[in-house]
């Protein structure tokens, strides 16, 4: 980690993590939990009940007014017209070469009012982008920091989150759907959103009352809190993308095998790019990797076949589910197939895997 | 506390003479700094080993870590245990979690590493 620990930024849970004894790490610019306990235990915790994670760190901006559709439109690469509000969708923000800037999830608020949902370390990047590309500057509006952030994930999510708001609150909650809870008078954008894979929900709230609703859901003996190390297990054996590791400004979603969340049929920032890439194609695609033990591959690690360098490792870890080294990697397109073996070496560790579809964990 | 009757590196292994030769581990701020252990490449029994070179790597679920040789000599006898259950490693790292024996020439030679005194010395500096 080259990252120094004065200068970090601190959560509005900053200390409850140092309570609850926490490793700190830091994390984008952030003095973040890495794990409280071990990464192990907190991932199949959350596998199996709940986990509770501090997410303040990441972004969150509004666009507003009467042109907010159509110009958000242009800015991602999710359809936004046809969204009904409440709903959620996945997205990207691409420069003109197609590269990704950002991941990110749009919120439908009302026809004049949408959230963007970014990451903690694009957050200043994004803002300039968006602010270059926009009509008006008044439209935009960064809440990163008045906004806290908290995710309750696993199959005992929807039960906590009814016992600590109100029964039934989750119900009709349907995947990528949110709604506003009143909470003691704390207005909390509930949604059906996540990044472990799991049945799941992500709070959004004045960032005054963190501390308060953090203590409200970590006082259920199911809950346990849950730091950056299982957050990223968690994410590598469903196959997320981590920005900054398996997908950046270098390449295209296509590349990153998300063209689902990449709508054609309309006009946006990066498309021209995109439709010279699906005409002249490109050599390397983003697959995810088992490997044969419990060693792992790290990231950077050169994924090798028949002697060649065929790719790079972008992500790996221990998958605590599967018991092995799993993890992402940006291979040549006539290895990106199922099952291909090959080796994931370093010059000095040379680790046995296959290639594999995401998700890693069925 | 570390345990007294040890001697230590400053690399954070250990070191236990048991009936003329030594045992290897390492200690309880190295697993705990290392989290969660995953892996473990053991040595090759009876091969020999120079002092400081790499007997072993540690995997663990964010990174892998070199343990070094506190000491020269033959590898007369691996724990095999860890094959199958690396994370004794963090449960007992100075008893169930040993990682192998060296028969050494000398075994005089362990009083070149440090004291458990020494060693908590040079983590309370390290902190």
């Amino acid at each position: 980690m080259s990252e120094k620990k004065y200068n970090l930024k601190k959560t509005p849970l900053y200390n409850k993590h140092i309570e609850l004894g926490a490793k700190m790490v830091p994390f984008s610019g952030w003095n973040m939990p890495v794990q409280y306990t071990s990464i192990i235990d907190e991932h199949i915790h959350t596998r199996t009940k709940a986990g509770l994670f501090d997410i303040c760190h990441m972004g969150e901006f509004f666009l507003k007014g009467p042109h907010a559709e159509e110009e958000l439109e242009r800015l991602v690469t999710c359809r936004i017209s046809d969204m009904p509000e409440g709903k959620c969708r996945y997205g990207f923000m691409l420069n003109e070469k197609g590269g990704i800037i950002d991941d990110l999830i749009v919120f439908k608020i009302s026809s004049e009012e949408f959230k963007l949902v970014v990451n903690a370390g694009t957050i200043e990047k994004d803002k300039k982008w968006i602010m270059s590309r926009i009509s008006s500057k008044d439209m935009f509006a960064d809440e990163s920091e008045k906004i806290a952030k908290l995710d309750i994930q696993g199959p005992l999510s929807d039960v906590i989150v009814d016992n600590v708001f109100k029964n039934g609150v989750t119900q009709d909650l349907k995947r990528y759907h949110f709604k506003y809870v009143d909470f003691a008078g704390v207005k909390v954008l509930l949604s059906r959103t996540g990044y472990t894979g799991e049945l799941g929900y992500e709070l959004f709230f004045s960032a005054s009352f963190a501390e308060n609703i953090w203590d409200m859901f970590i006082k259920s003996d199911e809950v346990k809190p849950i730091g950056l190390g299982a957050r990223d297990t968690l994410r590598m054996e469903m196959g997320y993308s981590l920005y900054g590791s398996d997908i950046d400004e270098n390449h295209s979603p296509f590349e990153a095998n998300l063209d689902k969340f990449v709508f054609m049929e309309k006009c946006f920032i990066g498309k021209d790019a995109l439709l010279k890439q699906s005409e002249y194609g490109f050599s390397r695609v983003l697959k995810g990797f088992v490997c044969e033990t419990r060693r792992c591959a790290r990231s950077h690690f050169n994924v090798v076949s028949g002697g060649n360098v065929i790719g790079e490792v972008t992500s790996g870890s221990f998958s605590p589910c599967l018991k092995k080294g799993i993890g992402l990697c940006r291979v040549e397109k006539t290895f990106a197939v199922q099952d291909t073996p090959v080796i994931l070496t370093d010059g000095k560790i040379d680790v046995p895997a296959k290639i594999k579809d995401v998700p890693l964990l069925k | 506390m570390v345990p007294q009757e040890l001697k230590y590196t400053k690399e954070h292994e250990w070191v236990r003479v048991e009936n003329g030769e030594a045992v290897i581990g390492i200690t309880d701020h190295a697993q705990s700094e290392l989290g969660d252990i995953t892996f473990v490449e053991l040595p090759q029994k009876d091969t020999e080993i120079k002092k400081t070179e790499a007997l072993s790597t540690i995997e663990s679920v964010k990174a892998a870590s070199e343990v070094y040789a506190p000491l020269s000599g033959k590898i007369t006898e691996v724990n095999e245990m860890l094959n199958e259950k690396p994370e004794i490693i963090n449960e007992s790292p100075y008893t169930k979690g040993w990682i192998c024996r060296i028969h050494t020439a000398d075994i005089s030679e362990v009083n070149t590493l440090l004291s458990a005194t020494d060693y908590e010395i040079y983590l309370k500096e390290n902190e």
